[in-house]
């Protein structure tokens, strides 16, 4: 593997579909100049029923700063009347944390010397028990990027398992062809989220300077991939603080509205992950990105896809959570660990991320219930 | 009410015609909603069942309301089928209310879909009532295919429009021999009682409760004007006068006049 090659280059082998997607997000991108945003196309954004994407972009803007509040108060109505007060409840469960690639800012980079681990089939099933236990219904399964150690027959097992123990059955791990995300979807996973981290192709050469997950393109169409492999609903992200994230929120929400133009039917959900210290790295962190940055994306994403779920990590903490459910997140983690093993008595792989929030399910609920929300289990059925 | 003035759906009579949803507000709520809704019937969202489950909806519905399951999350005929049945298995009756949409957007029903499943579920002993875009042709498809009611929209749904399909509702209730429930949409009680004037046979209401400041005192407030529309389009509405007073000189006044 040559560690220099062009990041906008496929590597021999993989799948290629027909779309248009990409061109159109990047040019958007480039052409957006945060700064160059006025107050007037700011509050003639919020006077619209429906945003379009200029209008998007204006309140990620600068100038938006100023009506962060006039957004919030926008977009918890545009929230209760899309979801009424139902906030999901899930929980992530790190099934590997061996990664053939080496992000400079994840702890799971192949060059971090940590504990690695990966559960069998009886620790899956002994995790999946134990949080299930705690009334969740909902699973998200995560893995390293490593096709050795977690290959597809592994997590079509891991589907299967959670199958039997959830309702709801969701997918982060690397990106798979067409027919990976069709058996995925036979063995009963129906979400899939990829997150494209920074939508800046140079930066994301420098970011990722080694393994498949070098190759952009192959990542940002994996949502499309995963559509036409039948999966119901799809998530996407950048990790806001790696590049600009004005820029970077913008693709990310562009990203989605294009694929719901182009699939109708498909279910689309965000995540506002900020840059977080990890294993051996301590110091990262999400530079200019600081709260009311971080809800301002949050609030712009609501408003211009009022349909989307959006989902509020862990990496934030507890009373910051807490607002962003009451403004426009419809989608909370609860019970957290992001090691290998973590639902058991001790680790068996150490962590992706240190997180800032460390609630149980009972402790969320609770959170959820106080403001008059209602904590919904499930939301979904497999068919 | 009267006895005669039921609302009949595949042989059950029902006296009230406020179909509550259940989707958007907080579990605890749906007994007090219910009982000030006067509501026989609700909707719920199989999604939402979880046998078991801490918050499993079937729970929270008081006995001897009709469960009118839904079969969001269906992209297809197919899909719908199949929820529907699962329903039925997990002991939600014979009613269904069949929803088929394919775009997450708008939230809009597919017609065509919906009269297949339609066609299938009725074949199989459901009590359908299609949720659907207001098309004359496809709503007499669906009656031809066995459905109990239809179910068109008044507005794009969770919008708190109103009757923004108004027209193309009136000629469903005018054409169609079967019951038409005005779902969707509805955004206040003089929307409701507008669409009951009308000859709507009943009201589905979900958003307009749920996000209400008081959800009970909003369903006590639909239930009202749902019952005020009823009684007026029983009694006949009087003509609406169009642009001034009758013609001064009467149109036909050459009859009496002799040559």
């Amino acid at each position: 593997m040559t560690p220099n090659r062009d990041p906008m280059a496929y590597l021999p082998g993989m799948e290629i579909i027909a779309s248009n997607l990409l061109e159109a997000v990047l040019a958007a991108r480039r052409a957006f100049v945060p700064e160059a945003c006025t107050a007037t196309q700011v509050r003639q954004a919020l006077q619209k029923p429906r945003l379009r994407p200029e209008d998007f972009a204006a309140l990620l803007a600068p100038a938006a700063a100023p009506q962060l509040e006039a957004m919030a108060q926008r977009a918890r109505e545009v929230t209760r009347r899309q979801f009424g007060n139902a906030i999901q409840v899930f929980t992530p469960l790190y099934l590997a944390n061996h990664c053939e690639n080496s992000c400079v800012y994840c702890g799971f980079n192949v060059h971090n010397r940590i504990q690695r681990a990966r559960l069998d089939g009886d620790e899956i099933e002994a995790e999946m028990k134990a949080i299930a236990a705690t009334g969740l219904r909902e699973i998200l399964l995560l893995t390293g990027e490593s096709r050795a150690h977690s290959d597809l027959a592994y997590l079509g097992a891991a589907c299967q398992l959670a199958r039997k123990h959830f309702k709801v059955v969701g997918l982060e791990v690397y990106p798979l062809d067409v027919a990976g995300y069709a058996h995925l979807h036979e063995c009963g996973a129906d979400y899939v989220t990829v997150f494209q981290e920074t939508y800046d192709p140079a930066s994301y050469g420098v970011l990722h300077p080694a393994g498949r997950k070098r190759v952009f393109p192959y990542r940002f169409h994996s949502q499309e991939r995963a559509i036409l492999g039948g999966i119901r609903g799809v998530g996407f992200a950048a990790l806001l603080g790696l590049d600009d994230f004005r820029r970077d929120a913008f693709a990310t929400g562009l990203h989605a509205y294009l694929l719901q133009r182009k699939y109708p039917h498909a279910e689309i959900a965000l995540s506002v992950p900020r840059l977080r210290p990890a294993i051996h790295n301590d110091r990262l962190n999400a530079r200019d990105v600081h709260e009311a940055q971080l809800l301002q994306c949050l609030l712009a994403y609501r408003l211009f896809l009022p349909f989307a779920n959006i989902t509020i990590s862990t990496r934030e903490e507890a009373r910051f959570r807490d607002h962003a459910i009451k403004l426009g997140a419809t989608k909370i983690s609860a019970g957290v660990s992001v090691g290998i093993g973590g639902h058991q008595e001790k680790n068996k792989g150490d962590e992706q991320f240190d997180i800032a929030d460390f609630r149980s399910v009972q402790e969320i609920r609770a959170a959820i219930l106080g403001q008059d929300l209602q904590p919904v289990m499930s939301d979904h059925v497999f068919v | 009410m009267t006895q005669q003035d039921a609302l009949v759906l595949g042989g059950h009579a029902f006296t009230s015609r406020f179909i509550l949803g259940s989707g958007k507000y907080s579990l605890d709520l749906i007994e007090a909603a219910v009982a000030q809704a006067g509501a026989q019937i609700i909707t719920l969202a199989l999604r939402r069942i979880d046998p078991g489950g801490e918050a499993n909806i079937l729970d929270y519905i008081p006995r001897g309301v009709t469960l009118l399951p839904n079969t969001s999350g269906a992209r297809t005929a197919e899909e719908a089928v199949r929820i529907a049945r699962l329903a039925r298995e997990m002991g939600c009756g014979d009613f269904v209310k069949i929803e088929v949409i394919r775009d997450t957007k708008y939230l809009l029903p597919d017609n065509a879909e919906t009269l297949k499943a339609t066609e299938r579920l009725a074949k199989e002993g459901f009590i359908v009532l299609p949720y659907m875009y207001p098309d004359l042709n496809a709503a007499r498809d669906m009656a031809s295919a066995g459905a109990a009611a239809i179910m068109p929209l008044g507005a794009p749904i969770g919008s708190n429009q109103g009757l923004t399909t108004k027209a193309f509702i009136q000629i469903l209730i005018d054409e169609l021999d079967l019951p038409v429930i005005v779902d969707a949409g509805i955004g206040r009680p003089s929307q409701a009682c507008e669409a009951m004037e009308m000859g709507a046979a009943g009201i589905m209401a979900n958003t307009a409760i749920a996000t209400a400041g008081d959800v009970p005192a909003m369903a006590t407030a639909f239930r009202q004007a749902i019952e005020a529309g009823r009684t007026a389009y029983l009694a006949g509405l009087g003509p609406t006068l169009a642009s001034g007073a009758c013609a001064s000189s009467p149109l036909t006044g050459f009859l009496r006049d002799r040559p």
